[in-house]
């Protein structure tokens, strides 16, 4: 589903965010990006997001290599992904509802069923009731529910999540990534940056490693 | 659905209501949508809105009056073309017996139509009744003004019109011959003109229209940029993304546009009298000739075109800069 092959990130200051990633995640794999503040974690999945590209190396994302993604491809190519951000970015000049339905509204879903997906999507988060209510009446551990709604409301192949956990208590978080294990275990590719190692070495998946930048050769692979 | 009723919020990009069944009907609707919304967005504003709307109404307004009023002076031109007039500004120490033999020998002329003469008694008392400088001239001892022979030619083609008249000027009782012909070409030279100068303020007048319409969107656009990182993140293709914009430039044209059709017709309503009263010397029924249905509807058609045109430039000048990092 990803594969990084020998992806170097150089930002144009001329600090090099990535050296030499080597990596693949199958479908439906869940894993975890941990390391130091600064090793690289948000800027391995802004690869993936095609937020930024490598500068050298290829980053193949299910099938499609992000070099040769066209800008006006770009679009297309992200409705396949759903992205958790750890300041949830909610639009809080519309309800959740409307929050959750943007990614339909912009791919032009039916509305009767985009309807019936961001029902679905809230559902499954349990924020069906508060699907008229503007986010920013919202707890935070509810507003990052809501980010995940409106993540995986399209149903996309691929689910990256940037410390969604950052702000919210051990309990809420342990709930968060219980959902993400749901995801995962219906077919999603997911994968999470988080920092939060107490949390994460409790739950037992594949871990990838960065150190200044590099891939550490450890965890449970 | 009951959502939207209860919906207390502002209006959001590109928000689509469930109706729509097929992907055309989804489109159009979603453009439907967009276009609603971005207009309540204009009128949630109603000060900034009114005030970008009257700046565009004015730099289309001024222009567009100039014209329409240079085309009622040519309308007054070619009205008088048929009647081209021999003035003869007689010499002052001429005697009236002078005057009549000469009013006779033109009248008997075979090139000549008409030809009245008007003393310079008739002419300072018809000044005195029309100018409402009377009592100025009173204090004059004496009078200023020449007697004059109208004549009217015979022909109207303007190369026989023109001997005659140079012929009549060799009269050595005649001080001065004007033809009125004359006086009409500078007149339509000098609306040529005119009316040049008046499309080159329309077209700088449309750039600026184009500029400020540019500038608000850009200004939009800024506002909402946190949205378009969002949108774009969660695949909002650069059309998706634009056309809120872009509708708003059009609603901030047509708006303007409607503005301007408004404020024509107020100063030509206004202009209305004074000019009849200015005009009916010469034509008594004359009209002043308005914008019209057909000019309106072209007049917003262009305006909402340079708002569209205004907010496609600088959609592509910043919202492309827009990208989530
Ligand atoms: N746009 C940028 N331009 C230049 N350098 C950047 C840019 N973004 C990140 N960097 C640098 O790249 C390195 C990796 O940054 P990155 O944000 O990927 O780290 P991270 O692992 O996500 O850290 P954190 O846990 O603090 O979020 C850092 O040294 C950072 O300073
Ligand atoms: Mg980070």
């Amino acid at each position: 589903m990803i594969k990084f092959d020998d992806v170097s990130k150089r930002y144009p200051g001329g600090h090099e965010a990535l050296s030499h990633i080597d990596f693949h995640l199958g479908r439906g794999e869940l894993a975890f990006l941990t390391g130091h503040s600064g090793a690289g974690k948000s800027t391995l999945l802004k690869l993936i997001m095609h937020m930024e590209l490598a500068s050298s190396g290829q980053v193949i994302v299910n099938g499609q290599n992000l070099n040769k993604l066209k800008r006006r491809q770009v679009p297309f190519y992200r409705r396949n992904i759903g992205l958790v951000f750890q300041d949830h970015q909610l639009l809080f000049d519309r309800t959740v509802y409307d929050n959750v339905a943007l990614p339909l509204l912009i791919a032009g879903y039916e509305p009767r069923e985009a309807a019936r997906r961001v029902r679905a999507a809230l559902d499954k988060v349990g924020l069906l009731h508060k699907e008229n209510q503007n986010p920013i009446a919202l707890s935070s551990g509810e507003q990052q529910r809501v980010g995940i709604a409106r993540a995986v409301v399209n149903k996309p192949l691929l689910l990256l999540a940037d410390e969604p956990t950052g702000n919210l208590d051990p309990e809420l978080s342990a709930e968060i990534m219980e959902l993400f294990e749901q995801f995962s275990s219906v077919g999603v590719t997911v994968l999470i940056a988080s920092h939060d190692l107490s949390l994460i070495s409790r739950l037992e998946h594949r871990m990838l490693v960065l150190d200044h930048g590099r891939l550490l050769p450890v965890g449970q692979e | 659905m009951a959502r939207m009723s209860e919906k207390k919020t502002k209006p959001v990009l590109g928000q689509s209501r469930p109706k729509a069944n097929s992907a055309w009907q989804n489109l159009f609707a979603q453009h439907q949508e967009t276009a609603v919304d971005s207009l309540l967005r204009l009128l949630l504003e109603p000060l900034a809105s009114l005030l970008t709307w009257a700046v565009i109404a004015i730099a289309l307004a001024l222009p567009l009056t100039l014209i329409l009023l240079l085309q009622n002076l040519q309308q007054i031109g070619s009205g008088l073309d048929q009647v081209s007039n021999i003035s003869l500004f007689m010499v002052p120490e001429v005697t009236a017996q002078t005057l009549d033999e000469t009013l006779r020998d033109i009248s008997v002329r075979t090139d000549v139509a008409a030809a009245e003469l008007i003393t310079s008694e008739q002419a300072l008392q018809e000044f005195e009744q029309n100018s409402g400088f009377g009592e100025a001239l009173q204090g004059l001892d004496t009078n200023p003004l020449p007697a004059v022979i109208l004549v009217t030619p015979a022909a109207t083609s303007q190369p026989a019109v023109e001997a005659l008249h140079a012929e009549l000027a060799a009269n050595p009782n005649v001080e001065y011959a004007q033809l009125d012909l004359a006086w009409l070409q500078r007149l339509n030279a000098i609306v040529e003109f005119a009316s040049r100068m008046a499309t080159l303020l329309a077209l700088m007048l449309g750039a600026g229209v184009i500029l400020v319409i540019g500038n608000t969107v850009r200004l939009a656009i800024e506002n909402r940029r946190a949205e378009i990182v969002v949108i774009k993140l969660v695949g909002g293709t650069d059309a998706y993304v634009s056309r809120p914009f872009l509708y708003t430039g059009l609603w901030y044209g047509v708006g303007g546009g409607l503005l301007a059709v408004l404020l024509i017709s107020l100063v030509m309503f206004g202009l209305q009298g004074p000019v009849s009263r200015l005009v009916g010397v010469y034509d008594s029924n004359f009209s002043l000739i308005g914008l019209g249905i057909s000019n309106s509807c072209l007049v917003l058609m262009v305006a909402g075109f340079l708002g569209w045109f205004g907010a496609w430039i600088s959609v592509l000048r910043h919202l492309r800069a827009i990208e989530p990092r």
